[in-house]
């Protein structure tokens, strides 16, 4: 596919959940609206970042595209193919195109298996690889992550949050995908960790032609590595486009005073701004 | 400036771990006046969170040391009883913790619980007397209609509500000194803004002395008036907010403002890192413990470099690093703006 073309088409996606009532029937009684018909294109080997408070129904955005959740209504384009509303059957060959990094790198990883089972398993369970050439196909990408091939015969309990956090990447690249939905990646993760891992998804990004959907609540972060970006509020997409302009000159009220709220680490300008405020009360 | 309220001298705090020993905070010392905000800042294992609690004895068990002193108005708390810690505590010092989730009881009423903490401490204050002051301190911190929220149990409040609850049942005795340990990090942006103008102001009204525990800079910037930059249990610099902002001195203060991507600048092609991991505090390095991770290292680091007031104006500004000024202000010099060099 060239370069450009959009990988993903997402129109009018909903995913409603029921709130249910009463002791032996169960009765819906009203729906939380937590994705309430969002629309986006991504293009292929670009960066959407996807931003918005809590609940705002940004992850279950992504997971209802990926159909790790049923979508209530919806279209959902993968390279032209309908996927939404696929049987999990259907969906498998199709899974391995689409992987997803997840915020907790203490969580999102086995603590029982070893970081080579862990990073290997994607490959086995497709039948890409075994044996020796398994194990030689995880060393190479653990080294492409910036781990070494001799972590393969440790456990994720001896390694670091950021550490931790490049076996996620190094699993979910494993199987060479073309979208990678990377939800609140580093938002776990030390300063001065955070730097490094949102270079790393730069690098492979080049390296890979990858198509990233990055899902963050720290819209600097996001905007460092988006080509655009969709704002979230109340399960609707209220501004949606090119990364700079939307930080820079914000059409929507909502984004304004998403942009207002991040603090500035600088206090000459952060005076300057709450001085402003002030003036404008 | 005022005579520090609160003041720490040569704290050092270590753990018998199962791994080995380790120092957790090693030489710390500062002071906070009335009306200042001071903010600690650091990383996971950088010793801020220790700090903190040490100072309301929060860190006693039979593996760890604690050394130096911590004086609360003259009154040595570091050797202190139990019971005389319990007067200090809520009464003296408030603390405000990161999860308002976790530091609620979720099935105690929000005003319940304030009520508890007013009485725990004067136990001749009658109940309504107590309920009518809780719902005073909701008033204050920004509970909208305090007098129906009183009776609403924590799960009924929002996040920002939550920690907002946390600040009043802080301040429910009117202590002189408050502790926020990473106070708005489980909050949204809009929420953190609201909590920070909230800390601000009741820092004015009522002359605290703020001690303010982040990892975020863009936080420091907004509220403090002081910042000590942590790093493996040792200060490595210390100094008003502008000063350690537009003429840090230490590399590791560098790598930090460098590495933040800022919402208000145009983004550069690749954001600069600080290299590696912070050390364990099991096997630190000799010398300076950022050494590991440093562009700039020569053979002067492996001794521990002293914490130095180094430039002719600023007797309060200190750090821990070997390079003289001159070389400092170029080797900070990263395209134009502050930062660490990438490591080649």
């Amino acid at each position: 596919m060239a370069s450009g073309d959009p990988l993903i088409e997402v129109t009018d996606l909903v995913k409603h959940f029921p709130i249910k009532s009463g002791l032996l029937i169960d009765r819906e009684v009203d729906q939380v609206r937590a994705v309430d018909g969002i629309s986006f294109n991504v293009a292929s080997g670009q960066t959407l970042g996807l931003v918005g408070e809590s609940g705002s129904g940004k992850s279950t955005a992504c997971r209802a595209m990926l159909q790790l959740l049923k979508p209530t209504s919806g279209s959902v384009r993968f390279e032209g193919q309908e996927i939404s509303g696929l049987s999990r059957r259907e969906m498998r060959p199709l899974r391995r195109q689409m992987q997803m990094i997840f915020q907790d790198p203490y969580a999102s990883l086995n603590p029982r298996k070893r970081v080579g089972q862990i990073v290997g398993s994607p490959l086995q369970l497709q039948g890409i690889a075994s044996g020796a050439e398994l194990r030689k196909q995880v060393q190479e990408l653990l080294e492409r992550v910036g781990l070494s091939s001799e972590h393969y015969d440790r456990y994720p309990h001896e390694f670091s949050g950021g550490q931790r956090q490049r076996i996620g990447i190094a699993r979910a690249i494993a199987l060479k995908p073309k979208l990678v939905v990377a939800d609140e990646p580093v938002s776990a993760l030390d300063v001065s960790i955070q730097a490094q891992i949102v270079n790393l998804l730069d690098d492979l990004q080049d390296e890979l032609g990858l198509t990233y959907v990055f899902v963050a609540h720290d819209i600097g972060v996001v905007r460092h590595v988006s080509d655009r970006i969709a704002v979230m509020h109340d399960g609707k997409i209220v501004e949606e486009g090119n990364a700079d302009q939307v930080c820079e000159r914000p059409a929507d009220p909502y984004t304004k005073k998403l942009l207002a709220a991040v603090p500035i680490p600088d206090p000459r300008e952060s005076r300057a701004r709450r001085q402003a405020t002030l003036r404008s009360a | 400036m005022s005579e520090p309220l609160l003041s720490v001298e040569d704290l050092r705090v270590g753990f018998t771990t199962e791994g080995g020993r380790l120092q957790a905070v090693d030489g710390v010392s500062f002071g906070v006046a009335p009306g200042e905000v001071l903010a600690i800042v650091g990383e996971s294992g950088s010793g801020k969170s220790v700090t903190a609690q040490t100072i309301l004895g929060l860190t006693r068990s039979p593996n760890a040391t604690i050394e130096g002193s911590v004086r609360l108005r003259g009154t040595e708390l570091v050797d202190a009883g139990e019971a005389e810690l319990r007067q200090v505590r809520g009464a003296q010092i408030g603390m405000v913790f990161q999860d308002p989730m976790t530091s609620l009881n979720p099935v105690y009423r929000v005003g319940g619980q304030i009520v508890e903490a007013i009485r725990a401490h004067g136990s001749d204050t009658s109940k309504e007397a107590a309920r009518e002051r809780a719902i005073e301190l909701l008033d204050s911190v920004g509970i909208v209609d305090a007098e129906r929220r009183v009776d609403d149990y924590p799960h009924e409040f929002s996040g920002g509500m939550r920690q907002r609850a946390m600040i009043a049942m802080a301040l429910a005795l009117e202590p002189e000194v408050l502790i926020a340990d990473e106070p708005t990090t489980a909050l949204d942006v809009t929420i953190q803004a609201q909590i920070l103008r909230l800390l601000e102001g009741l820092n004015r009204e009522r002359n605290l002395a703020t001690i303010l525990i982040t990892h975020d800079l863009g936080v420091v910037a907004e509220v403090a008036d002081r910042v000590l930059v942590m790093y493996a249990g040792r200060v490595v610099e210390e100094g008003a907010l502008d000063e350690i902002f537009y003429d840090p001195q230490h590399p590791y203060t560098w790598g930090l403002l460098g590495s933040l991507s800022r919402i208000d600048r145009p983004r550069p092609h690749r954001l600069p890192q600080i290299s590696g991991a912070p050390p364990s505090l099991i096997s630190l390095p000799e010398g300076c413990a950022f050494r590991t991770r440093c562009p700039h290292e020569f053979a002067k680091c492996s001794q521990q470099p002293p914490l130095e007031a180094k430039l002719a104006d600023g007797a309060g500004h200190a750090d821990r690093c070997w390079l003289d000024l001159e070389r400092k202000r170029e080797k900070r010099q990263v395209g134009g703006r502050i930062g660490l060099e990438a490591p080649s």
